[in-house]
């Protein structure tokens, strides 16, 4: 992004964010919460899809509503976005009405013939999900197979002369190290590396004390965004390390939750963001009053559009630089919003954590988990087997 | 390609303008580039760009004091940076 024709009397371009835009710039949309795979910090907890999920009708609807509101694209997600029988009809839909999309998948339907109709589409983006550079440390949190799965998918689409795709991942404690070797991998399909931070949402909040980043960890990751950050995405999910030292990230430093950002969840609920997915963060419904109603009249909405404070971190010398963190992050860790981040680079955070009630943590609204939820196996190597045939069908 | 004043300009057909309280959020559906153009006047001058001869007649017919004029070079520096806006043939 840039900022063009500084004036000095208008407010920076950030501050101008925290008030709101008419639209959002960009959205999150999960299309359906069926999937493949159970990644054991899936934010979303998906899994089983939900019956009362938007048909292809509906989410026409909305991108029809979108391209009106000039939503120039949409992140698409899921679940497994790819295992929704109309996927490819309402890509097309989609591009056909000037709502680009780029969508996550973890490559289960990326065959070569995909590959190659999505490197002659314009308008679409694809970033595939790995989060480990080996096998090892992949499938231990992503599960058996899907690693072979995503390695699969980067080679189809490269094949098929596909450029610039993603290959995203998720910070995690086992994978840190591995940040050049990523970026290899990357470099080696002609892919872009797209980095962010792992959010204790969803399944992720069973997982987060063991699997977020050490301090050192993000000193690690933060000295390594500042030297390779050129060319390397984080979808600005790192602002919380701003205050490690003087070279900020690039990227938007703000917490764009309801103000430039929302998330569209695969029944038409309406949250501030995609790591938000609670009562408390639900802003209305597409089915009722449409999206654009949604996003510029909802209460929550204006609520986070009204200056924040920043409560018991105002007197902290960093607070310029993070901006309190993440409001997701601190909500599902059973912090107050208006304090500071559970992994403030300062250590407010871990002593914070420290003085919580960890038996009265809030739950996700939204739990499509499919049941048998085996034990987390988050060591490595980790071999598993699924326990039933259904468990493995992203429709069951 | 640096600016040429003496050149027509117009904002490219691939990039579309959408009006935000602090100007307008530019989106080139080529390059899938962002940009913000930070002023309500400035957007109306990309929007004209097309109707003038030159770049420079599109700047003299805004009557902008000089400090203006040279922010405004900046900014569209970055728009043609980023092809934003392009030259007319």
């Amino acid at each position: 992004m840039t900022a063009t024709l500084d004036q000095g009397k208008t407010l920076p371009l950030v501050e101008q964010f925290k008030y709101g835009l008419d639209a959002p710039i960009c959205l999150t949309w999960e299309w359906t919460y069926a999937c493949n795979l159970a990644c054991e910090h899936c934010l979303s907890s998906s899994g089983r899809r939900d019956p009362d999920e938007l048909s292809t009708d509906e989410i026409k609807a909305v991108i029809d509503e979108l391209e009106r509101m000039q939503v120039f694209y949409v992140n698409v997600g899921g679940g497994e976005p790819t295992v929704r029988p109309d996927f490819w009809e309402l890509l097309d839909y989609a591009i056909a009405h000037h709502v680009g999309i780029k969508f996550s998948t973890n490559g289960v339907k990326i065959t070569p013939e995909r590959a190659k109709q999505l490197a002659s589409t314009d308008y679409v983006d694809v970033q595939i999900s790995l989060d480990g550079a080996t096998r090892e440390v992949n499938d231990a949190v992503r599960g058996p197979g899907s690693y072979d799965m995503a390695m699969r998918a980067l080679k189809n689409l490269s094949d098929a002369g596909m450029r610039d795709f993603k290959i995203s991942v998720v910070m995690t404690r086992h994978n840190v190290g591995q940040l050049d070797e990523f970026k290899r991998i990357a470099d080696d399909f002609g892919a872009q590396l797209r980095i962010t931070r792992l959010r204790p949402s969803g399944r992720g909040a069973d997982v987060w004390d063991e699997l977020h980043p050490t301090a050192d960890q993000q000193l690690e990751l933060y000295d390594w965004l500042v030297a390779n950050g050129e060319g390397v995405l984080t979808g600005d999910s790192f602002f919380h390390l701003n205050a490690l030292g003087s070279t900020p990230l690039p990227g938007l430093n703000l917490c764009g939750a309801g103000r430039v950002v929302c998330l569209i969840d695969p029944i038409g609920d309406v949250y501030a963001c995609p790591f938000a997915i609670h009562d408390v963060f639900k802003a209305g419904n597409v089915r009722g009053e449409g999206f654009k109603w949604v996003w510029q009249n909802s209460e929550l909405f204006k609520d986070l559009r009204r200056p924040q404070t920043g409560g018991i971190c105002n007197s902290c010398p960093a607070y310029d630089s993070c901006q309190g963190g993440c409001m997701a992050a601190k909500f599902f860790t059973g912090l107050p919003l208006d304090g500071p981040d559970p992994e403030c680079v300062k250590g407010h955070g871990e002593q914070a954590l420290s003085k919580r009630d960890s038996d009265t943590l809030p739950k996700a609204s939204q739990d499509h988990s499919r049941t048998g939820k085996k034990k987390v196996l988050l060591g490595i190597p980790s071999v598993r087997l699924p326990d039933r045939a259904c468990d493995t069908s992203p429709l069951a | 390609m640096p600016l040429d004043l003496e050149k027509p300009y117009r904002l490219n057909p691939s990039v579309a303008l959408r009006p935000e309280p602090f100007g307008a959020l530019a989106y080139h559906f080529g390059n899938r580039k962002l940009s913000f153009l930070k002023a309500p006047d400035l957007v109306d001058f990309v929007r004209d760009l097309g109707e003038h001869a030159t770049l420079s007649q599109a700047l003299d017919a805004r009557e902008l004091t000089d400090a203006r004029r040279a922010s405004y070079l900046k900014a569209l520096d970055s728009l043609v940076a980023t092809d934003m806006i392009v030259e007319r043939i």
